[in-house]
C-alpha cells in the first residue's frame, strides 16, 4: 500500500534452523526442553513476563468458559480422555504441550452438517489476576457446515490453551478470535486448523488486550481442493508485546491460502512479532498462496519484527509469494487531507482506519465489526492521535 | 473581496543535506474574479510555489509573506488555510487507501464548511458535481485516487474544488497528462468555479494549451524561482510561438509539436 515505505524485511537476514517440517512437536511437555529465550521459536518473545507457563506453572484456578451456541450448535463439557480430542494437530511448542498436558476440561462445540447456522459466541474469561490457567476447545464443522465461531477473550491472569478447529470435507468455517484481555493478562495459545477435502476456513485473530499475547495459528490440509484464509488485525499500546505466528503446511495438491496480518504499533515499549510460515510439501502440486504483513508505526519507541519464511519443494505450484513492509505514518497522505480542510487529528484517525477497512470489512458478523471499529477509536483516543 | 497576496516570497527546500533555495523572491497578488497564469519550463520552481503557499512540510519559507484577505496564512497549518478558503488540485494527487471517496468528500466538506451538510442535498450535490466531470458514480465508494489514472485523479481534484468553494483556487499543472476530452471536462469544470462568485485562480502550467479552454486575465512568466516577465494574454501567444529560451538560454518548448 502506498501509505507505508518498504523496507526490506529480515528474511534474508535470518536462516532458518531447519526446515519447517522438522519442527519439534509432542503432547507431552516434558518432551520439551524449557525454553531460555535463544531459540529460533522464543527469540522474540519475552519469557519473563510469561508467569511461567513456558517453565511448568501449575494450574492455581480455571478459565470460565461460556458458549452462547446458536440453534443446532451442540456445546458439550468433556474430559481429557475423549477421543475426539487431540486430533487436528500436535503442539509444537513447550507452552502448547504443557496447556495439553494440564486442561482438565475441553470444550467441544459442533455445528451441524448440511446445514447453515447463526454465529456462536464462546466467552473465555481468565482465572483472573496473579492466576494461572490451562484450558481446551475443540469447534467441529461436520459435512457440509456452514457456520461462524467467535472466541472472545477477556479478563485477567494467565492462560494457555489449544484450539483445535476441525473443518470436515465441504464445510465453510469462519473463526474470529478476539484477544480483548485486561492490562495484566498473559495469552499464549495454539490453533490447531484441519481442512478437509473442498473445506474452507475463514481465520481472524484480533489481539487488543493483554500484556503479552503470542497465538500461533497452523493450518493442515486433510485433502485436495482446501482453502484457508487467515487474517489478523492488531493494535499494540505501549509496554504490550503482541505476537503472531502463523503456520500454513501445504501437504495436500491444489490447496489454497491467504494469509493478511495487519498491525498498528503506538507507544514506548510496544512490540509486535509477526513470523509467516509457509511450507509447500512436494505432494502440494497446484498450491496458491500468499502472505501479507503491514504494520503502521504511529509513534517513537515502538517497534515492530516481520519475519515472512518461504519453503517450496515442488515447482508444480499455481503461485506462491510474500511480502512484508513496516512503515510510519504516511505525511503526504496527512498533507492531502489537511489541505482540504480535515484537521491533523481526524486526517491521522481517517488513515488508520483506513489501513484496517480492508480485514474489517471481510468480518461478516454486524456487531463484531462495530466493536472492533469502536476499539480502534478508543485506541486513536488513547493516545490522542 | 478575495485578496491573496504573495510578498518577496523566499522557499528552501528541506533535505538532508544543506537547504535549497527555490523561489528568490515572488511577488504576486490575486484578486477574486482575476485568472492568472503561471508559466514556467519544468525545475523553475512553480510547483513550490503551490506547495509553499498550501503549507506542506518540506519547504521552508526563509523570508517574504502570504496574506488572504489580510490575513497571514503562513501563522495557520495546512488544514486552517484549506478552512480559510485556500485550495491546492495537486499535480499529483495523493492515494489514501481504505478511506472512501464519498466519506472523505464529506469530511472535507464537513470540515470547510463548519457544520455537516445535511444528508440529502449533499447526495444531490455530490451525484450532481460528478455527473458534470464525467465521474462514474462507482468511483464514490473506492478509496481516495487508489488506483484512479491521471486524468480521474484530474478530475477529482476539480470535484473537490466544486464542492469545497475556495475563495483561491491553485491549479498545479492540472492539465498535465489529460487527453483532449479530459482537458475540456476539466476546463469546464474549473470555469464552472469561475463563474460560482468572485474567486481568484492561479493556473499554474508548463504549456499553453489549456489558456485555450481557461482564459487568462494576467500571463506570469517564471523561471529560476521568481516571475521574470507578467503581461496579459499575449504573452502566452510570444510563449506558445518561441518557447523558454529567453528566460531559461535552453530551447524548452511551450507548445506541444
Amino acid at each position: 500500500m502506498a501509505a507505508l515505505s518498504t523496507q526490506p524485511h529480515s528474511h534474508g537476514a535470518v536462516v532458518p534452523v531447519a526446515s519447517r517440517a522438522e519442527h519439534f512437536t509432542s503432547y507431552d511437555v516434558d518432551a520439551f526442553e524449557v525454553p531460555g529465550g535463544r531459540e529460533e521459536i522464543w527469540r522474540f518473545t519475552p519469557l519473563k513476563r510469561l508467569a511461567g507457563l513456558h517453565s511448568g506453572a501449575a494450574a492455581t484456578g480455571s478459565a470460565a468458559v461460556e458458549v452462547n451456541a446458536s440453534a443446532g450448535v451442540t456445546v458439550e463439557t468433556v474430559g481429557r480422555d475423549d477421543d475426539r480430542l487431540g486430533k487436528a494437530g500436535v503442539p509444537g511448542d513447550r507452552i502448547a504441550a504443557q496447556a495439553y498436558t494440564s486442561f482438565e476440561n475441553a470444550t467441544v462445540v459442533t455445528l451441524p452438517g448440511d446445514a447453515k447456522s447463526e454465529p456462536t459466541t464462546v466467552t473465555v474469561t481468565g482465572a483472573g489476576e496473579g492466576q494461572v490457567a490451562y484450558g481446551h476447545l475443540l469447534v467441529k464443522a461436520a459435512q457440509f457446515a456452514e457456520g461462524t465461531v467467535v472466541l472472545d477473550y477477556r479478563g485477567s491472569g494467565a492462560y494457555a490453551e489449544n484450539v483445535e478447529l476441525v473443518v470436515a470435507d465441504g464445510a465453510h468455517l469462519q473463526v474470529i478470535a478476539i484477544h480483548d484481555w485486561a492490562d495484566d493478562a498473559v495469552h499464549v495459545s495454539q490453533h490447531h486448523v484441519k481442512l478437509g477435502r473442498d473445506a474452507s476456513i475463514k481465520h481472524t485473530v484480533v489481539t487488543l488486550g493483554g500484556d503479552a499475547v503470542r497465538v500461533t495459528p497452523v493450518v493442515q490440509y486433510a485433502g485436495r481442493g482446501g482453502d484457508a484464509e487467515l487474517f489478523g488485525l492488531y493494535f499494540a499500546d505501549a509496554g504490550q508485546h503482541q505476537e503472531h505466528r502463523p503456520f500454513i503446511d501445504h501437504s495436500q495438491p491444489n490447496c489454497r491460502s491467504n494469509v493478511v496480518y495487519k498491525g498498528a504499533l503506538q507507544g514506548e515499549g510496544a512490540h509486535t512479532v509477526w513470523i509467516g510460515d509457509v511450507l509447500i510439501r512436494a505432494a502440494a502440486e497446484g498450491t496458491e498462496t500468499f502472505e501479507l504483513n503491514r504494520n503502521l508505526v504511529l509513534t517513537d519507541g515502538a517497534r515492530a519484527d516481520s519475519v515472512p519464511n518461504l519453503e517450496i519443494e515442488t515447482g508444480e505450484i499455481e503461485g506462491a509469494g510474500h511480502a512484508s513492509a513496516t512503515g510510519r505514518f504516511d505525511d503526504e497522505q496527512l498533507f492531502y487531507l489537511q489541505a482540504r480542510g480535515i484537521p491533523e487529528d481526524q486526517a491521522r484517525r481517517l488513515v488508520v482506519r483506513g489501513f484496517f477497512q480492508e480485514l474489517i470489512a471481510k468480518i461478516s458478523v454486524p456487531e463484531v465489526r462495530e466493536r472492533l471499529e469502536a476499539a480502534i477509536e478508543a485506541e486513536l483516543e488513547a493516545v490522542g492521535a | 473581496m478575495a485578496t491573496l497576496e504573495i510578498k518577496d516570497l523566499h522557499v528552501s527546500v528541506v533535505s538532508e543535506d544543506a537547504p535549497k533555495e527555490i523561489l528568490k523572491g515572488v511577488d504576486l497578488t490575486i484578486k477574486a474574479g482575476e485568472t492568472h497564469a503561471i508559466m514556467g519550463p519544468n525545475g523553475s520552481g512553480k510547483s513550490t510555489l503551490s506547495y509553499a503557499i498550501a503549507g506542506h512540510p518540506k519547504y521552508e519559507i526563509t523570508s517574504g509573506t502570504v496574506t488572504l484577505d489580510g490575513e497571514d496564512v503562513l501563522e495557520m497549518s495546512v488544514d486552517e488555510r484549506a478552512r480559510a478558503g485556500l485550495f491546492l488540485a495537486m499535480q499529483y494527487p495523493v492515494e489514501v487507501p481504505g478511506v472512501s471517496m464519498s466519506n472523505f468528500l464529506r469530511t472535507a466538506a464537513t470540515a470547510v464548511r463548519g457544520e455537516a451538510p445535511n444528508l440529502r442535498h449533499w447526495v444531490k450535490e455530490v451525484k450532481g458535481a460528478m455527473a458534470d466531470l464525467d465521474i462514474d458514480p462507482a468511483f464514490a465508494e473506492r478509496s481516495v485516487n487508489e488506483g484512479f489514472s491521471g486524468g480521474e485523479k484530474k478530475r477529482h481534484e476539480i470535484l473537490q474544488l466544486g464542492l469545497l468553494k475556495p475563495k483561491v483556487a491553485i491549479l498545479d499543472e492540472t492539465d498535465s497528462g489529460l487527453d483532449v476530452d479530459a482537458l475540456r471536462v476539466v476546463s469546464e469544470g474549473v470555469n464552472r468555479y469561475k463563474a460560482s462568485g468572485e474567486v481568484g485562480v492561479m493556473l499554474i502550467t508548463h504549456y499553453t494549451r489549456i489558456l485555450k479552454y481557461i482564459e487568462p486575465d494576467f500571463v506570469h512568466v517564471f523561471a529560476n524561482g521568481r516571475i521574470v516577465e507578467s503581461g496579459g494574454r499575449e504573452l502566452a501567444d510570444q510563449l506558445e510561438a518561441e518557447g523558454y529560451v529567453k528566460y531559461t538560454g535552453s530551447k524548452e518548448a511551450a507548445a506541444l509539436s
